[in-house]
């Protein structure tokens, strides 16, 4: 019952199965490409829902189970809402070295949420990554795709203006 | 600050010698301009696919990942197998270490050489289809890889009857969703076919029964970057390259509080510090060197003592620690030790892919043991505790080699900076807190505390 209102309500879009049936074409098992289907739905909703988990599951034919367990795995798949700009603070032991403690709490403090949460207008979301592989440009952070390195707390703060 | 320049040569730097001073891509012209894919044309015309194997069995290649095992040795076990037709190769591009970050210079840097490494190991393994598992965080090394794949489909290198061999190769990209524990062989595996990244049970080995089920070969990328100018200039030359027993060089670095933190390609048996003093600049003025960790978060701490270590397998191991990814980390004399492994176990503790119990709940523990040592609210016998977590998560206790890599810097940070977590205990009962407060240094804490000590024994 629960299963089918589910799927009433939730919809693939073309494009997205397009995507996914793309991928499925490069492995020898559909199962392979859930993590990349995830990452598909998520590029263009923000996040993946539970019905998304259904819809995907069914195009995929594995059980939906079996999916949510991949999708809870994984640390860049995001099972609730999440923020317009997703911050990833590199807390790596060199970048600790370089004081990322004391930019995790300018972060804390600017956007007034602790790390995994979401600024209430939905503008930024708050998480940890180790490590980004910048150490020799230490301390460093991650807004969307894009990386910014020897950051400083007056750089970090100009950062956040350019983000909407 | 006295940097020492390295001339760059194909002759002495086989992975490093194409490099532009602009920090640009070499995309696939530049390449082949400078004898890119001549070894693999070499390779698919006139070697036999057995006499690849063992030309890099000779050579000495050994893996690049952190293990050290020999490049030659694994292929030779994936080859005796002729069971199935369809075999693999992953190329393991899903670095994650803390400090290491040589893959992903070798990707966007120079991603062609990975390719051609890619396509003669394939060629050696009788593989067709191979798939390079990037890391997802690695945004512009995907950018970069999906154009090199591309240019290399167009100019015939990756297809169907590539060089009129009569031969198709596929080298597919997939990026992974985060865990570092999709580093490990067999959990990169599990990854791959669209599962939770746990670990599997060896043996079988991939090279029986790998990506579904099927013989599967896993290189790391620095590995096979190599293979190309081995198969180009030979055995005696690769060998010469080096100045230890292990054949070739590394790419090897620092970060952490020195003047010039980077990575270099430089051969075996460079002492760390030599690349400390000469490359990375030395420590930042006013700092001294307290303890540095030799490839990664996993490895265990080294202390100043070492630092004429040569940069090899066997003297690294012999001087107490590993070579793992010899990306070195220097570590000053006014870092608190017990904060900083707390730093590294946060990590190692997050990323436990929660497969077996001494792992998922024993890395917690630790934790919450060293944030309370660092708040210096330890409990008495706290430090007893710790040293037997490291050894119940120590090797041969757990699925895999996560938590003992993880209890390997805080077992030896123990062993060299006892008195550090001792301060944690301590501090509470036996030191008035205000004495710390106007203190600059970690140091001076540790010398009121052990002058402390002497003053108490003196006149209790």
């Amino acid at each position: 019952m629960l299963k089918e209102k589910f799927h009433n309500i939730f919809m693939l879009s073309n494009e997205e199965k397009k995507a996914i049936l793309k991928e499925k074409n490069n492995y020898e098992d559909s199962r392979a490409s859930s993590i990349e289907a995830l990452k598909i739905v998520q590029k263009n909703r923000g996040w993946v829902s539970k019905q998304a988990i259904y819809a995907i599951s069914k195009i995929l034919e594995m059980s939906a189970s079996d999916l949510e367990e991949v999708a809870t795995f994984y640390s860049q798949i995001f099972r609730r809402p999440v923020g317009r700009n997703v911050i990833r603070y590199c807390d790596s032991v060199v970048c600790y070295m370089h004081g990322c403690e004391n930019i995790r709490a300018c972060l804390e403090n600017k956007l007034n949420i602790v790390i995994g949460e979401t600024t209430r207008d939905f503008r930024f979301t708050l998480l940890p990554i180790c490590c980004l592989g910048n150490c020799d440009k230490a301390p460093t952070l991650m807004i969307n795709d894009n990386i910014y390195s020897r950051l400083t707390l007056k750089t970090v703060v100009e950062l956040l203006e350019l983000y909407q | 600050m006295s940097v020492k320049k390295i001339l760059l040569t194909s002759e002495t730097h086989p992975l490093t010698w194409w490099l532009n001073d602009n920090k640009g891509v070499i995309w696939i012209e530049e390449y082949k301009k400078k004898g890119g894919y001549l070894a693999f044309k070499k390779a698919i015309e006139t070697i036999e696919p057995s006499k690849i194997i063992d030309i890099i069995k000779c050579s000495g290649l050994k893996g690049r990942g952190g293990a050290g095992f020999s490049t030659g040795v694994k292929w030779s076990l994936m080859s005796q197998n002729n069971s199935s037709s369809m075999r693999y190769l992953l190329c393991n591009a899903d670095e994650m270490e803390p400090g290491t970050y040589k893959d992903k210079f070798l990707i966007e840097r120079i991603p062609h050489q990975l390719l051609e490494g890619i396509l003669i190991s394939s060629l050696a393994l009788r593989v067709r289809k191979s798939y390079i598992f990037l890391r997802y965080e690695y945004v512009n090394a995907e950018r970069i890889l999906i154009r090199a794949i591309n240019e290399a489909k167009k100019h015939g290198y990756i297809g169907n009857n590539v060089l009129r061999s009569g031969l198709d190769f596929e080298i597919i990209l997939h990026s992974g969703a985060g865990r570092y524990i999709c580093g490990e062989e067999t959990a990169l595996i599990n990854s791959l076919e669209g599962k939770r990244a746990n670990p599997r049970f060896k043996p079988p080995f991939p090279a029986l029964v790998g990506v579904w089920g099927k013989p599967t070969c896993v290189n790391n990328v620095e590995t096979l970057s190599n293979v190309p100018s081995i198969i180009l200039h030979g055995v005696e030359w690769y060998k010469s390259l080096s100045k230890s027993v292990d054949s070739g060089t590394k790419i090897m670095g620092f970060s952490g509080k020195v003047k010039n933190p980077g990575l270099w390609e430089l051969p075996f048996g460079t002492t760390a510090r030599e690349i400390l003093e000469d490359y990375a600049g030395g420590m930042h003025d006013g700092l001294t060197l307290k303890a540095w960790q030799p490839g990664g978060a996993s490895t265990d701490f080294l202390t100043s003592e070492h630092i004429d270590v040569p940069m090899d397998f066997f003297s690294v191991q012999n001087a107490g620690s590993r070579l793992g990814t010899a990306l070195a980390m220097a570590i000053d004399n006014n870092a608190n030790m017990v904060s900083l492994v707390r730093n590294i176990e946060e990590f190692f503790s997050r990323e436990s892919c929660g497969w077996c119990t001494p792992c998922r709940d024993g890395l917690p523990w630790i934790v919450s043991i060293l944030r309370s040592l660092e708040r210096k609210q330890g409990r008495k016998h706290d430090i007893e505790t710790l040293e037997q977590l490291c050894h119940q998560l120590g090797p041969g206790k757990t699925f895999c080699a996560h938590a003992p890599g993880a209890v390997a810097p805080l077992k030896s940070a123990i062993k060299y900076f006892r008195m550090e977590f001792e301060c944690g205990v301590e501090l509470s009962s036996v030191i008035d807190v205000k004495l710390i407060e106007n203190v600059s240094s970690y140091n001076e804490i540790l010398d009121k505390v052990e002058y402390d000590n002497k003053f108490k024994s003196k006149y209790d």
